[in-house]
């Protein structure tokens, strides 16, 4: 176990620090565009070299991206161009915002999902049309449109909870729990249709299978079937389904911000991007592949937990 | 012809993809109204799209101040006017095309990519490591993060960005080609291929893509889905360019102008809405008819019985511990019929003995013995008969009758040791489990009857078995295991459904020696089901013959084997090999003799 | 004795090891047969001994590493792309499945032609060639335009038995034919192999697990144990006589569909396990 996890600790490092490289290669090709925003009417060729050379931009890219990394590791992710912030400070309390909708909505999802497709699953019938009806909707409508029906009817028409603004935990946790729950329902109900749908499935799979049949002759319960065996064998696939949702959620978090003024990873991403903010956007890179490369270790993590046999083979 | 009717009942509507099926798989789609009215609700909007500049009278970026959020109906201006004064049909139009040029970049870029290296990366195992690394890598990327990330690079053009949207949906192609690939490549038709001399490049033209191919275009439905409502979230924050209709923009501006003119939001988001909807609902509709209707939901329940049922009553009071009679097992056919697989069974079992249920594949005796452990699958209908465990008539009973029963009265030991044990579960764990449901013992308790039990079976290190995983022990020892948990409560009927066909010969001579040594030792009736007339002869008094749901022949096995009744009985008999007959003729070579010799 | 067609000469086949340099597991630890023109060799093992594996380095489906595998006096071991390809015409194969065996989306037809077409025969010659061998394993001359899962588990063995002919080649290597067909089934496709052997002087390597199978069409067996090839010699020899301790157990161990004479054997093995296992035990002590 230990070795398996310490093997997925550093592929999961390896991969952090392609993708940065990646992302910083791909960047550099736009650094003499931005520039020439930034100086206006300024901007000559020779001014443009100067401003690359005052950065260090014009050294070769991979010398860039190595003094950038050895920066990083020291805890250093550079200044904003514009507003001169630290990077390392400036990112935190808008990851904090997104994260505050992210969590919850995939705390929900998950919780509703394993409810739904187990009981898709082992039901049949008409309880199993139902929860794929339910799941069908969740598809169905992007959730850009969901957040957008719900702020009109509870916060526009009924004027239940705010439209818009995000108010701070430390300034008032109801006020905080407020603002964020319509986001949070905006974003839960597809990820939730997409666990779910895994769930169903891999649970029949399981429900199918020859132990099924032997724990019945044993005379042990179906809920115990269900819920004891079966479920945990299914556990393992609705994971892999469960990081990947986390990436999704997000990524549609970032959209989701942007309709309810919050103050977030998504808007500080765009509005740094539209300024071609260099620093900020590698900082926002390395918190963004960071988080989802610890998201995929703990699946993988929790998948060897659940599944004695991946312990020994990955 | 040559073999057994009862053959060719094995269907495997999995495999089924090729140029027949679909030829077929058209037809049928045509046929399915989801599938029809969703792709022309597609059509028609594509078409419209198209048409955008015949339809609107007016250019979409086209601004006219005297019609600011001008109302729907307005001359000229059939849905209004936005807060710019531009004509909302037009931008709507024009924002379809958007959608669909989104929709094919995003989508053939990643169908191209996936497609490829999932077929190198499937087919050649060497390259996997790397192609596997490599799409790893691109799904962990946040999609939406870098597209916005990457704005510097594209400035805003959807369709560069889709460009590398593409690139991010690539993973899930990926995975399915490789996943399928992989699983043909395995298959022994690829190696009968290889064989054959067939290069690989042929091979993956020929035997791997038209597997692959059903799924992918299922895959590329819910691609352009992902890439439309993906191009309208970006559009929505204001990525791209501002004189690019889309629906994003579009119910961007709507939102910000909701107070003055909800309808201004309402069209594009209900166009965005519906058009997305069609394109999942077409994607399901797609898969069902490709790859058949997804899979029913798997109820733990008693079996179903036939309307009006009702149990065979018998008057005269059988001695038998069990007694089956007249049963009849079906399952439906797809027109809804019934299908009769077992067809009037009857049967009586005595404490101490054996009984033989023999027959060849697709005969029913597998079935008959689910029945009478009440475990049939959940499409499975009982027609008719009576089955009595002791007296108690268990069709029809509730699950909660049998699940007594079963701990106590009977219990079953399965064909397949290693599917049929709980791989996430210690053996320990599992046999404890059943021990305590059966006794209700106490956990320490339960763990040393199955200590016990474990030494009993003849496990060398019971203790170490006991806290091993299923796959860390070899199938010869699952099965002593399964037997364990079997014999735990001292059953007096035990179900073995070919229990040593999956193993080895002198693997299958101790397992039958160890049932044998039970049965002595608890009196345990056995019910054997089996097509080996060699373990029947070893362990069991009485034969039951089977045919296509019948029994056509029963008796003591030395009379059944030394004189059998049935014709059908003695043609099997007469097709067992010989012990005494050994290859007694030269080889003859009259093949090739060389190379290059004229035929 | 004629020169061998085939000959294994200290062969060692391994299982290649996913992940960066790590040693293949060798599954087949040496072992030496031969096969003449015409003869059927049987190798008699059980799961796990090694016996496919040997099959499938015959077949250059499996990583040769030692010792070689000569056909006509050529060693075959590490033949690569088109070499190995133009052995297809000399060697050709029968699987265990008759559901994975066959592609289940080509018809009967294809799936014949196509070991002729990559040999750069011509369509018609093809076909004509395709209604022969339906014949020949007979099967109606409709079978040609149907698919697969229109037959059953029989019919599909002969449509597989059909491939290997094909090319008309001197070695086909039966990888448990008949394992996974019905009794009665499994008598008749055992007479269709004897049938065309006799025919047409192709030689067998016939894998098997079950000794009554092996007895009844093998000239010569070998019975692997664990990766090595314990005792070979005669059919007659070998299956009634057997001296390796192994092979004495699985003989015994095979339950004969008699009853009184299964219950003397199985007193029998009772005796041959006592015997060894005293066996054992002295020379433990020794």
């Amino acid at each position: 176990m230990l070795i398996y996890s310490a093997r997925r600790l550093a592929s999961g490092f390896v991969l952090f620090i392609l993708v940065a490289f990646i992302t910083y290669w791909l960047l550099s090709f736009s650094f003499d565009s931005v520039i020439a925003v930034r100086l206006g009417a300024s901007a000559t060729p020779e001014t443009i070299a100067a401003v690359r050379a005052d950065y260090g931009l014009d050294r070769p890219v991979v010398v860039q991206y190595v003094d950038w990394l050895t920066g990083v590791f020291q805890g250093d992710l550079g200044r904003s161009f514009y507003t001169q912030e630290p990077v390392a400070d400036a990112i935190p309390p808008r990851l904090f915002v997104t994260l505050s909708i992210v969590v919850p909505a995939l705390i929900i999802a998950t919780i509703i999902a394993v409810f739904l497709g187990t009981f898709a699953a082992s039901r049949g019938g008409g309880a199993d049309k139902a929860a794929q009806g339910i799941m069908l909707f969740g598809y169905l409508v992007p959730n850009l449109l969901i957040a957008i029906l719900l702020t009109v009817v509870l916060a526009i028409n009924l004027g239940w909870l705010p439209a818009t603004g995000y108010v701070r935990f430390g300034d008032d946790p109801s006020g905080w729990l407020k603002s964020i729950t319509i986001p949070v329902i905006a974003l839960f109900i597809g990820g939730a249709a997409n666990i779910a749908n895994q769930v169903r499935g891999t649970m029949i799979d399981e429900l199918r299978k020859d132990y099924v049949r032997t724990l019945r002759t044993r005379g042990v319960s179906a809920r115990t079937i269900v819920y004891k065996h079966a479920l945990r064998n299914a556990a393992g696939p609705a994971l892999t389904v469960f990081g990947l949702t986390f990436i999704n959620m997000f990524g549609g978090a970032l959209i989701i911000e942007q309709v309810f003024a919050l103050p977030g990873f998504g808007t500080f991403s765009f509005n740094s991007a539209l300024q071609g903010d260099f620093p900020v956007l590698m900082g926002l890179t390395v918190f963004g592949v960071g988080m989802t490369v610890s998201v995929n270790l703990l699946t993988d993590l929790a998948n060897g937990w659940l599944n004695p046999k991946a312990r020994i083979y990955s | 012809m040559t073999s057994t009717p009862s053959d060719s009942t094995v269907v495997q509507p999995s495999e089924t993809d090729g140029e027949e099926v679909r030829k077929g798989a058209l037809a049928r789609l045509v046929r399915d109204p989801q599938a029809v009215i969703t792709g022309s609700i597609l059509i028609l909007m594509i078409i419209a799209g198209l048409l955008a500049n015949v339809i609107a009278q007016h250019d979409p970026n086209e601004a006219n101040l005297y019609v600011v959020n001008a109302p729907p109906g307005t001359e000229g201006y059939p849905l209004g006017a936005d807060q710019a004064g531009r004509d909302i049909l037009a931008r709507l139009l024009h924002s379809i095309n958007t959608a669909v040029v989104s929709a094919l970049i995003g989508a053939s870029v990643a169908l191209t990519i996936g497609t490829a290296f999932g077929l190198v990366g499937g087919y050649f195992e060497r390259l996997r490591g790397v192609t596997e690394w490599t799409f790893t890598l691109i799904m962990t990327f946040p999609g939406i993060l870098l597209l916005i990330l990457l704005m510097p690079l594209t400035g805003g053009d959807y369709r560069a960005t889709m460009l590398v949207f593409g690139v991010l949906l690539s993973p899930g192609i990926y995975r399915i080609v490789r996943n399928m690939t992989v699983g043909v490549s395995r298959e022994l038709y690829v190696d009968a291929a290889k064989v054959s001399g067939v290069t690989s490049s042929r091979i993956l033209r020929r035997h791997v893509l038209s597997v692959v191919r059903g799924p992918i275009v299922i895959a590329t439905a819910f691609l352009c889905g992902t890439a439309i409502s993906t191009q309208a979230g970006l559009a929505f924050l204001g990525v791209g360019s501002l004189s690019i209709p889309s629906f994003g923009a579009m119910i961007s501006e709507g939102f910000r102008n909701i107070g003055l003119a909800p309808t201004q939001y309402l069209w594009p988001a209900l166009t965005l809405g519906v058009m997305n909807a069609c394109i999942v609902l077409f994607g399901n509709a797609l898969r069902d008819t490709l790859q058949g209707a997804q899979p029913k939901a798997q109820k733990i329940a008693v079996a179903k019985l036939v309307d009006g049922f009702e149990a065979d009553a018998e008057s005269e009071d059988t001695p038998a511990l069990l007694s089956i009679r007249d049963l009849g097992i079906a399952y439906p056919s797809p027109s809804g019929a019934l299908n009769e697989v077992v067809r009037g069974v009857s049967l009586d079992l005595k404490p101490g003995e054996t009984v033989g249920l023999v027959g060849e594949s697709g005969s029913g005796k597998t079935q008959t013995a689910f029945g009478v452990l009440g475990v049939l699958p959940n499409e499975a209908i009982v027609t008719r008969g009576s089955v009595r465990i002791d007296g108690t008539e268990i069709l029809g009973a509730p699950e909660s009758t049998l699940r007594k029963l079963r701990g106590d009265a009977i219990a079953y030991v399965p064909q397949e040791p290693m599917s049929n044990l709980d791989p996430v579960y210690t053996v320990g764990s599992q046999l404890v489990e059943g021990i305590r449901v059966a006794t209700g013992l106490s956990k320490r308790e339960a763990k040393s009857r199955a200590l016990e039990l474990l030494e009993r079976v003849g496990i060398p290190d019971p203790r170490r078995t006991f806290d091993s995983y299923p796959h860390e022990i070899s199938g010869g020892m699952a099965q002593r295991v399964l037997i364990a948990g079997a014999v735990a409560t001292e059953p007096k009927i035990l179900i073995a459904d070919e229990p040593t066909t999956a193993l080895d010969v002198t693997v299958q001579a101790d397992i039958l020696d160890l049932l044998r040594d039970l049965q002595q030792e608890m009196g345990m009736g056995i019910i054997l089901v089996t097509h080996n007339f060699g373990v029947v002869a070893d362990i069991c008094s009485r034969i039951c013959v089977m045919k296509e749901g019948e029994v056509v022949e029963t008796g003591e096995a030395i009379d059944v084997f030394a004189n059998p009744q049935h014709e059908y009985t003695t043609m099997l008999l007469n097709a067992i090999l010989d012990e005494d007959t050994v290859r007694t003729d030269p080889p003859v070579s009259v093949g090739k003799p060389t190379e290059g010799a004229s035929r | 004795m004629t020169t061998p067609l085939l000959e294994g000469r200290d062969l060692k086949v391994s299982y290649p090891v996913r992940g960066f340099r790590r040693k293949p597991i060798e599954i087949v630890h040496g072992v030496n047969f031969s096969v003449a023109p015409g003869e059927t060799l049987g190798i008699v093992g059980e799961s796990g001994s090694g016996k496919t594996t040997i099959g499938r380095a015959i077949l250059g489906l499996a990583l040769v590493t030692g010792g070689t595998v000569n056909f006509d006096g050529r060693d075959i071991s590490h033949l690569g792309g088109a070499a190995r390809r133009a052995l297809a015409k000399d060697i050709q194969v029968v699987f265990q499945d008759p559901y994975s065996s066959l592609n289940p989306s080509l018809t009967i037809g294809e799936t014949l032609a196509e070991p002729l077409i990559v040999q750069g025969w011509d369509k018609q010659a093809a076909t004509k060639r395709v209604l022969e061998l339906l014949d020949r394993v007979g099967l109606p001359k409709n079978a040609a335009a149907r698919l697969p899962r229109e037959f059953s588990g029989g019919q599909r063995q002969r449509v597989a038995i059909a491939r290997a002919l094909a090319p008309e080649p001197r070695l086909i290597v039966c990888d448990e034919p008949v394992s996974a067909l019905d009794l009665s089934t499994q008598a008749k496709v055992m007479e269709l192999l004897l049938d065309i052997q006799r025919e047409m002087g192709v030689a067998y390597i016939f894998v098997s697990h079950d000794l009554a199978v092996v007895r009844h069409i093998s000239h010569r067996v070998g019975v692997v144990y664990k990766g090595e090839i314990v005792e070979q010699g005669p059919v007659r020899e070998v299956t009634t006589h057997p001296e390796n301790p192994y092979t004495q157990r699985l003989l015994l161990a095979a339950p004969i569909a008699d009853p009184l004479l299964q219950e003397k054997r199985r007193a029998d093995r009772a005796r041959l396990r006592q015997t060894q296992h005293n066996q054992d035990v002295q020379a433990g002590a020794a």
